[in-house]
């Protein structure tokens, strides 16, 4: 691309108006701080004290799944209709609307999987100050008070969580503009007369705020003809110090108070060279936020689509941990508390709070809501090999080679947008890429797989076909005055169609059909880049909030977008296939349920040791919010990264879901083998320890799909008693049996792992070393070391023939490492399928139980159903801390005994049982005499 | 090397004999694998029973014991490849469903359909081999002649050299002499003194001034062709007349009075118009690190109070002194190319009297003309010393590369490549040549030095480096490029035939078929 700078020259004057000052940040000024939102300005200058809603007991009706009861603010004497809901499953749901709003208020469709299923409420007692509600069996309880209005849910005598207890409910109510009604946040609540109070809200009225009705932010005007529309509601968490997620943020694990800063921000941006360690918004946003101590998880759940703030303090957060400890010797100290407060621009309260009590229980619950991780194709859980770009289909086969040459295993190879004509998707540049079937066809001759870029903005040119399609169907979002919505990104002027419609979405997706998206073929797949949306132009880089879509106001479905892009697109491949594949699309954009559809990755990042370091908290905390399928730019997408970076950075996503190397235009050229022999021989050695783990990495998916848990976990999330844990960023746990201590240090000669667990053990994956849990250990460290434990008291498979791409090993054999807890035990699962249709939702798969106990493994059906054979076999177990036997003997289903091979390594107390050669699929047991 | 194999090839039309070893044994090790016996792993570390050997169970560490199945992570197969050559793959690609060996041994037991390709390889890669072997042959008979020329042309050369130096010797002690007759004859006459004083001054400003236009010259003539085109003055956008910040063809052809290109003599009418606003390369390089072309601010040129000067600068040339072409090329030699451009301002106060100057008498007259022949010796020397000083390979044999372009057209741009020079890319369709660098150093393995060409500091890129250029040399008849790409950004990759790297193609009888495979 000698003259991409001149071709894009446009978008490089804008960009380089916008961020660039010579120096590698973000522009913070292009963004917007709490201050410079008008919204959440006036809802921050709330302070808390007596709310000035009130319940009104009298209205409440309660039917056998819901109670309904109506809220006033006596400031204004506009009424609120609140909504309460017990779920199943030990969920709450609280909904609070305008009871008669002016229009109707925008409530986020297409999040949840269903109605969510209700429980029936009981009544357990009333008065004249509120009402107590039976929770189900658990001893729960909500309490509604009416004066001020607050709801605490109880579990005996503690107070799990307190909604409005620091009166900053607020709900800005539609009005006319000129209406004579008050704005309820422009007071401060007084005690005294309603009355008195309401003829101070008269004379306030008056003067109408700045930012209600029109704002501004840096030449862009948001004209806001609908008015002020903000909500905000606090939720205290007595006895809770650590929350997390809320993503997408590029910060710790443990969110921190921001008493002294803006709030975290959720709106999706193209956040252009992110800067690490602060509360900006990034390019997704999933409203969910967990709260955890040492004897419960929780979680909240704020389903709203609009830009968010949310707001953290804390009562212990100023303390020291020997101010904390003072308080404890001499039990003076208060309760530590948590304080939490969401403020969203527009729509409902609609606010689910999950109860836990577990960890795993409220990612079951957030489950039960939005779905779980998509079963991805085994494939995508491979190697992928990214750039912008690569130039052209010689470029392609030549990279493709150059992975055979050096014997390292990849399964995608990507394209971005250079490989269209002239960034109009679904096309392909006639001269770099005129033949792309004959690039697929070269790439499916060796098994392997390619992604191409679909952005969501599309040129208006009225020589696509795209365009004009979606132009003459209407489906493009309409600017405020009606007119079909431009702004300016990669193809330079171009409209965005309106996910939100499910006819655009139909269309979007038929789209991708064979006969439609001329080029491309079965191992083609998509990635979805751009849709926050990114508009070059527009107020923080994307679409202007009252751009239109339909009724509804971009303002209202901001959040939500993105969501969209992937879920058409999604649909698309499945389509395309008759419902017989599975997809894999990637999103830089998210939102709540977003793990429906694929994958996600932390956007444009830098090739910087603390971006490394960030790759950790920001996936962990995605997990903790359902998407499991998260990964980084390996290597940085922005500058050049140094060799002992790369490698470091390879050996990190070796180990994180969504394992792809991505780079910028500018950047040089980083294909593994570019660094000499012995960087490429560390590459190829952190890509096939991938390869070999792919079985686990599988069936960790297809338990997240099932179940909602994270596949890259939090230490907490599996020793939630242990408060050692809590705020662990640097290390994290596949699964539960694998955990992970990548060197993120620049120059390392050692890394210091917390392995968890009071009675546990743990083996080093490389020299299977035994370590005991509860402990720092430190780790000596050289350019090749991945420190990996493997808990004791599991069993993992591995595939050991690393071929040169995922499918080449579907038949291969399995090894087995058992490694015995102190019991000497030790219980793991086998997974196998197809690896990329949906048949396993046939009973076409195979689900074992693989269980060590009284020197006896067996293998056990856990799918009776199933209807899928296998020709994998055993080839090899590893059995770690186990003691040598005399005899080794096989039983296989057919009866059949026979005696196996052994060799013991005293030194390490490891013994491998040679080529038993059972198969995969079927019971066996093998016994050590 | 391709070549040990082409005999081998030639001789593989025989039907082979299967040789009886486990499979993916090279006929090179069978004997360490002996049926029956126990094997020792390669590398020594244990010795299995010999049912162990390719059992698809990995036993040795060294992967020796499979070599014919998928189970070792770091075994390899060979495949024989009757017809073709042989080869070994890594054993991860047995059975793989991939065909990877020519003659299908790889894949014996997935099940994928390999059609045996070996005769047909065999065949193509004999004709190429042939084909390449005719190539290399000429082209190094070329290269011979090549080697020859270069010869003589340096002979010739350095006996130049040595002629100007005699000469130079001899010119010098004959100005000296001249000047001290001519100071001496003067000493009486005061105003004739004065006069001759201020006319030693006008011809020694003037010199200045020609110096400088001659290095100008040199440096704008990019594919030193000996001629300044209007395609070589886009490359100083500081010469926009109107300073709009486009610097179109047609304000450069306006500059060169209206053509296509100036010769040296027709460039010194183009010199007054640009001498005021040109800034030499060396000046700008230090500016362009840092010079972002996504800025056209940055494209202003610094000094805009300097404009209105140009016009007095530009009439009193015109006519005053006629100077021949010759002597236009003499200063370049006095300060030489690479010296530092003397600067504007001091050139202004020199100029300022010129109006005034007498003309010659017979005395300065007949000086100006000795030194004009004493110049146009050293300018010849300077250039040869130069031409000289290049590394044209072990026997000059890229000598004739040397002065010379060649182009590429793709669909987008028009590349060219300026051996020792530089190399540059146009669009095709209209807009500025970019340089993609300037002549850096042969960068080759060790062993293989002149087989890549470097050319660095080109334009920068945005945010980037500066261009830069690899380009890759392979024996062939003709001199050509054959394509160029950007495999990095800013990283451009040329390749480029030329006779001078044919080596010379061993002789078939010196070929053993040493290792025959059968």
């Amino acid at each position: 691309m000698a003259t991409f700078t001149e071709r894009m020259a446009p978008v490089l004057a804008f960009w380089l108006v916008l961020c660039l000052s010579g120096t590698w940040a973000v522009d913070r000024g292009n963004f917007k701080t709490c201050d410079q939102s008008a919204f959440c300005k006036r809802q921050r200058a709330l302070k808390p004290g007596e709310s000035p809603y009130r319940a009104l007991l009298e209205t409440m009706e309660l039917t056998n799944t819901r109670l309904t009861l109506q809220l006033i603010n006596d400031n204004n004497k506009v009424r609120l209709l609140l909504e309460l809901y017990r779920l199943q499953g030990n969920i709450t749901r609280v909904k609070i609307n305008e009871l008669k709003p002016l229009k109707p208020r925008y409530e986020v469709p297409d999040v949840l999987i269903r109605e969510p299923p209700t429980e029936p409420l009981s009544l357990l007692s009333q008065d004249d100050n509120g009402v107590v509600l039976s929770l189900g069996a658990e001893s729960q309880r909500v309490i509604v008070s009416a004066r001020p209005f607050r709801l605490d849910i109880m579990e005996g005598r503690d107070v799990l969580m307190s909604l409005n207890s620091r009166g900053l409910l607020a709900f800005e109510h539609l009005r006319m503009r000129k209406d004579t009604q008050a704005d309820p946040e422009a007071e401060k609540k007084e005690e005294g007369d309603p009355e008195n109070q309401a003829e101070t809200g008269k004379e306030e009225e008056e003067k109408v705020e700045d930012g209600m009705w029109e704002e501004t932010f840096k030449s862009h005007s948001d004209s806001k003809p609908h008015g002020p529309s903000a909500i905000s509601l606090d939720f205290s968490l007595p006895g809770v110090e650590h929350v997390y997620g809320i993503p997408e943020h590029a910060d710790t694990l443990r969110l921190k108070t921001t008493d002294n800063g803006d709030p975290y921000r959720l709106y999706n941006l193209d956040v252009f060279q992110y800067e690490l360690y602060n509360p900006m918004a990034l390019y997704g946003a999933v409203p969910v936020m967990l709260a955890h101590n040492a004897k419960r998880t929780t979680g909240i759940f704020w389903l709203n689509a609009a830009e968010t703030w949310v707001d953290i303090s804390s009562n212990t957060a100023g303390k020291t941990v020997f101010g904390k400890m003072l308080d404890y010797v001499q039990g003076s100290s208060e309760t530590p508390q948590t304080d939490v407060r969401w403020i969203s621009e527009s729509g409902i309260i609609d606010v689910f709070i999950m109860l836990g009590p577990t960890p795993k229980d409220v990612f079951s619950q957030y489950a039960s809501l939005t779905g779980t991780q998509a079963f991805p194709p085994l494939a995508a859980l491979a190697y992928h090999q990214c750039r912008w770009n690569y130039n052209d289909q010689e470029d392609v086969q030549s990279v493709d080679a150059g992975f055979d040459e050096h014997d390292i295993p990849y399964d995608f190879i990507w394209l971005d947008i250079e490989h269209t004509d002239g960034k109009r998707y679904f096309t392909w540049d006639p001269h770099k890429f005129a033949t792309p079937k004959e690039m697929l066809q070269g790439i499916m001759d060796k098994k392997r797989k390619m992604v191409a870029i679909v952005d969501p903005h599309i040129k208006v040119d009225s020589n696509y076909k795209i365009h004009n399609e979606i132009r003459s169907r209407g489906f493009y979002i309409k600017n405020k005055d009606g007119g079909d919505y431009e702004g300016w990104c990669w193809p330079g002027s171009a409209g965005y169609p309106d996910f939100t419609r499910p006819d655009m979405r139909a269309w979007w997706a038929s789209m991708f059909a064979y006969d439609q998206y001329e080029g491309s073929m079965e191992n083609l797949y998509t990635w979805n880049d751009m849709n926050e949306p990114s508009v070059f132009n527009g107020p923080e880089v994307t679409m202007h909030k009252d751009a239109t879509h339909g009724a509804w106001e971009h303002r209202d479905v901001h959040n939500l977008y993105g969501l969209y892009v992937q879920m058409a697109t999604a649909d698309g491949q499945i389509q395309r296939s008759g419902g017989v594949e599975r997809p894999f699309v990637l999103t830089r954009a998210f939102f709540a349920g977003s793990q429906r559809y694929g994958a996600v990755w932390t956007g444009d990042n830098a090739a910087e040791w603390d971006h490394l370091k960030i790759s950790i908290p920001m996936c962990l905390s995605l997990g903790l919010v359902g998407i499991s399928f998260c990964g980084a730019d390996v290597g940085g997408f922005f500058k050049s990264p140094s060799t002992e970076l790369l490698v470091r950075w390879y050996q990190t996503g070796a180990y994180q879901p969504f394992f792809r190397a991505h780079a910028h235009l500018d950047t040089p050229r980083r294909e593994p083998w570019l660094f000499g022999p012995e960087n490429t021989a560390l590459i190829r050695d952190a890509v096939r320890q991938r390869y070999t783990l792919l079985p686990y990495w599988y069936q960790q998916f297809y338990l997240a799909y099932h179940t909602g848990q994270p596949v890259m976990r939090p230490l907490w999330v599996e020793y939630p008693q242990d408060p050692a844990t809590f705020a662990l960023d640097d290390e994290f746990l596949i699964g539960r049996d694998l955990l992970v201590h990548p060197v993120t240090e620049e120059g390392a000669r050692g890394v210091t792992a917390y392995l968890p667990g009071k009675d546990e053990v743990w083996f080093d994956v490389n020299t299977f070393q035994k370590h005991n849990g509860a402990q720092n250990l430190y780790i000596p460290v050289t350019m090749s070391s991945i420190p990996v434990f493997q808990r004791g008291g599991s069993i993992i498979p591995r595939k050991l023939r690393v071929r040169r791409s995922s499918s080449c090993m579907e038949h291969d054999p399995y090894t087995l490492y058992v490694a015995l807890n102190p019991q000497r035990t030790a219980e793991g699962e086998i997974y196998i399928d197809d690896g990329h249709t949906f048949n396993y939702e046939k009973q076409e798969f195979i689900h074992r139980r693989l269980m060590f106990a009284n020197n006896v493994l067996s293998s056990v059906n856990l799918n009776p159903e199933a209807r899928f054979t296998t020709r994998s076999w055993i080839e090899r177990v590893v059995i770690l801390g186990a003691s040598k036997p005399s005899k080794v003997t096989l039983k296989t289903a057919d009866g059949q005994e026979s005696t196996v091979d052994f060799d013991f390594d005293a030194s390490m107390s490891v013994l491998t049982l040679r080529k038993p050669g059972m198969n995969a699929g079927e019971d066996w047991t093998v016994k050590l005499q | 090397m391709y070549c040990p194999y082409l005999l081998l090839l030639l001789s593989l039309g025989v039907s082979a004999v299967e040789v009886q070893r486990p499979r993916g044994v090279p006929l090179s090790k069978r004997q360490f694998y002996e049926e029956g016996k126990p094997f020792t792993c390669l590398d020594g570390s244990r010795t299995i029973p010999f049912d162990r050997v390719n059992d698809d169970y990995c036993d040795c560490q060294d992967g020796s014991d499979e070599p014919g199945t998928a189970a070792c992570p770091n075994g390899s197969f060979h495949c024989t490849n009757a017809g073709f050559r042989p080869a070994f793959i890594p054993s991860s690609r047995i059975n793989d469903g991939i065909c990877d060996c020519c003659d299908t041994t790889d894949e014996y037991n997935s099940g994928a359909a390999c059609q045996n390709t070996c005769r047909e390889l065999g065949r193509k890669e004999r004709e190429s081999l042939q084909k390449m072997a005719e190539i290399a042959k000429e082209g190094f008979m070329l290269k011979q002649q090549l080697i020859q020329e270069a010869k003589r042309g340096l002979e010739e050369k350095k006996g130049k050299l040595a002629e100007v130096q005699t000469s130079k010797k001899d010119l010098e002690d004959k100005v000296e002499a001249l000047r001290s007759v001519k100071e001496a004859a003067e000493q009486p006459e005061k105003e004739a003194k004065e006069r001759h004083l201020k006319a030693w001054e006008a011809v020694i400003r003037k010199e200045k001034d020609m110096a400088k236009m001659a290095a100008v010259f040199l440096e704008l003539d990019a594919d030193a062709d000996g001629s300044v085109s209007v395609a070589e003055l886009l490359l100083h956008s500081e010469l926009d007349q109107d300073s709009d910040g486009t610097f179109t063809e047609t304000e450069a052809q306006g500059l060169l009075g209206g053509v296509d290109k100036v010769d040296t003599v027709a460039f010194e009418a183009v010199w007054s118009n640009i001498k005021d606003k040109y800034i030499s390369e060396e000046t700008r390089e230090s500016v362009s690190d840092t010079d972002s072309e996504q800025y056209p601010e940055d494209d202003i040129p610094e000094d805009e109070e300097e404009e209105d000067e140009d016009d007095e600068d530009e009439d009193p040339d015109d006519g005053e002194y006629k100077v021949t072409s010759l002597s236009f090329s003499i200063r370049l030699v006095l300060d030489g190319p690479g010296s530092p451009p003397t600067t504007r301002t001091q050139e202004k106060k020199d100029d300022e009297d010129e109006g005034t100057m007498p003309p010659y008498d017979q005395e300065t007259q007949n000086l100006i003309d000795r030194m004009t022949t004493f110049f146009c010796f050293l300018f010849v020397h300077r250039n040869i010393e130069k031409e000289i000083s290049f590394d044209f390979g072990p026997s000059a044999e890229f000598g004739y590369l040397y002065n010379q372009c060649y182009e590429l057209t793709t669909s987008e741009y028009i590349y060219r490549l300026c051996p020792f020079s530089r190399v540059s890319q146009k669009p095709k369709y209209g807009g500025s040549e970019t340089s993609l660098g300037t002549w850096g150093k042969w960068a080759g393995p060790d062993d293989n030095v002149y087989s890549v060409m470097k050319y660095e500091h080109g334009t920068g890129c945005w945010q980037g480096p500066n261009r830069s250029t690899t380009v890759k040399l392979t024996c062939g008849k003709e001199t050509v490029v054959t394509s160029t790409s950007e495999p990095s950004r800013c990283e451009y990759l040329m390749e480029f035939t030329t006779p001078a790297v044919c080596q010379e193609p061993p002789s078939l009888d010196s070929m053993h078929p040493d290792h025959e495979e059968l």
